[in-house]
């Protein structure tokens, strides 16, 4: 805001000279960050055409766009990414839903909490992937059980992450409201929620990778469509081109997923970063 | 002489932890009158503290009882109104809806009581201010802010526990002195619970002297200024002054 040139026409030497660096400075960063893609994609093809890394393993960037063609014209493209996407959004929801939920009732008893203690740590340290084969026979092979391994691997993480943003609240912040004579509930919806916003948030950053995670495991384990299956199938049939086309849209839709939670922060806790930024 | 509106009476407060018993406070007993404002004075960690709980109502005591107007205190009470360390105004709120916190909270929130908060923000210069949040305000309209908020719920008596001491010197000081005029003009009872004997000097009519954990009562003074208007400053300057001071502060019985 300082850089609006007609409210300030008379910006001293210095400041004109600082602010010339500072925008300098952003789009060299830029600049490299692209330059460092570009570089990276056309050695990659140019390596691969001189033969000197063998395409049939590494694959190559002009194969991955007629891959990629290929899908679309198949008319299977979308219908892979929409599966994945539709788990993964599908199990970060529930997780996220469920987590808080579940933290809320840990923080409402101190006895539940002590009580579940030890098995939340359990759970917490155990790899959730090796439950696969269970959910697999429990549930069936199908997006179900994709969407329970992406369950897995978030639920305990957010339990913990918000249950421990709850626990960190001031309790001087908590004596006030008592004062005026708050019970639990007015304690939770008054002080301890309004003051974790930025806790739940960052436990939602933390679920859209795991939801990742989870589904593509899941995916690798039963499916019969999705990112996922098509990692692992081209895996299996040696076709090098389909895996990296595959980690290539995964690893944009998951950057894209990732900048809607961040825009969901910007909008939710607007007011408070705002003025405590100030 | 004014009617004794709060009654604390061989007040006892033993703490239970898995490491054993501490005791904090032991055979407390002072009253204040309406309209007085009493300051107990003690070393940290004494205690004092606790006695404060107690007759806000959020602590029960191991032995002995508290009353306020006649009442024995059980539980928070809607006569009392707590100041605490700091301001602890939510972030999250504007300033018109965190002095409106306990309104809301007892659910007393309606035009009534909505036009006195208001004309208390008017009256205390904070009316302009009610939709800005609490980080753009001075830490002296914070503390002004925290104040009404707790005299929204108009409480008879006001608690105030080491309030103001998470201010700088020079700020504490002018604070201490526009919290004391707000309190005389509403016309409230306080007690203020203090390590500072100049501030408890400054702003009391009686000082309760405390001793060191478990908190017992050393001595009880009355503060007399021959001043025509008196406020925490003008005190710190009269001639009286010292006197208090030396004598609370060899009571107090500090070592190193």
């Amino acid at each position: 805001m300082f850089m609006s040139d007609k409210q300030t026409p008379a910006l001293s030497k210095e400041r004109a000279e600082y602010l010339r660096k500072v925008r300098f400075r952003k789009y060299a960063t830029l600049a490299v960050r692209v330059l460092i893609l570009v570089v990276f994609f056309a050695a990659w093809e140019i390596l691969a055409n001189l033969k000197l890394i063998d395409p049939f393993i590494t694959s190559q960037p002009s194969r991955i766009i007629r891959t990629l063609g290929n899908l679309y014209r198949e008319g299977s493209l979308f219908r892979h990414i929409g599966v994945t996407c539709l788990e993964t959004v599908a199990g970060f929801l529930i997780g996220t839903i469920l987590g808080t939920g579940i933290a809320v009732l840990l923080w409402w008893s101190d006895f539940i909490a002590r009580v579940l203690e030890p098995y939340l740590v359990v759970l917490n340290s155990l790899p959730k992937i090796a439950l696969g084969p269970i959910f697999i026979i429990w549930i069936g092979p199908g997006p179900m059980a994709i969407i329970v391994m992406a369950l897995a691997i978030s639920l305990i993480v957010t339990i913990l992450e918000v249950l421990n943003g709850f626990l960190s609240v001031d309790p001087e912040k908590i004596k006030l409201v008592q004062t005026f004579g708050a019970n639990h509930l007015q304690i939770f919806t008054k002080v301890v929620l309004p003051a974790n916003v930025s806790s739940i948030i960052n436990a939602l950053k933390i679920n859209v990778g795991l939801s990742w995670v989870g589904v593509i495991v899941g995916e690798f384990l039963v499916s019969r469509a999705g990112l996922g299956y098509l990692i692992v199938y081209g895996g299996q049939v040696f076709q090098l081109d389909l895996v990296m086309t595959s980690v290539l849209i995964l690893a944009v839709a998951a950057a894209l997923m990732y900048q809607g939670v961040v825009w969901l922060e910007k909008k939710l806790v607007k007011n408070q970063q705002m003025y405590g930024q100030l | 002489m004014a009617e004794e509106l709060v009654e604390v009476r061989n007040l006892g407060m033993k703490y239970q932890s898995p490491n054993g018993e501490i005791e904090a406070v032991r055979d407390v007993s002072f009253t204040v009158r309406k309209g007085e404002f009493v300051s107990l004075v003690g070393p940290s960690g004494c205690g004092k503290s606790t006695i404060l709980s107690i007759i806000s109502g959020l602590l029960k005591p191991t032995a002995g009882s508290v009353r306020i107007g006649g009442e024995w205190v059980r539980g928070t009470s809607e006569k009392v109104g707590y100041m605490l360390q700091k301001d602890h105004l939510f972030d999250w709120r504007t300033i018109y809806q965190n002095v409106v916190l306990g309104l809301e909270v007892r659910g007393t929130l309606n035009r009534e009581s909505r036009e006195w908060v208001l004309s208390l923000l008017k009256t205390y210069g904070l009316y302009d201010f009610r939709d800005k949040y609490p980080n753009q305000l001075s830490g002296g309209m914070r503390q002004r802010a925290a104040l009404i908020r707790t005299l929204a719920v108009n409480p008879e008596i006001l608690l105030l526990d080491e309030a103001f001491s998470a201010l700088d010197y020079q700020m504490r000081i002018a604070v201490t002195d526009d919290i004391y005029r707000i309190i005389k003009k509403e016309q409230k009872t306080a007690i203020l619970v203090t390590h500072d004997i100049a501030e408890s000097i400054s702003m009391s009519d009686r000082v309760i002297v405390l001793s060191k954990r478990p908190a017992t009562v050393t001595a009880i003074h009355d503060i007399r200024f021959n001043l025509k208007e008196r406020t925490p400053l003008a005190c710190r300057e009269a001639q009286e002054f010292p006197g208090y001071f030396n004598m609370i502060w060899r009571e107090l019985d500090v070592h190193v």
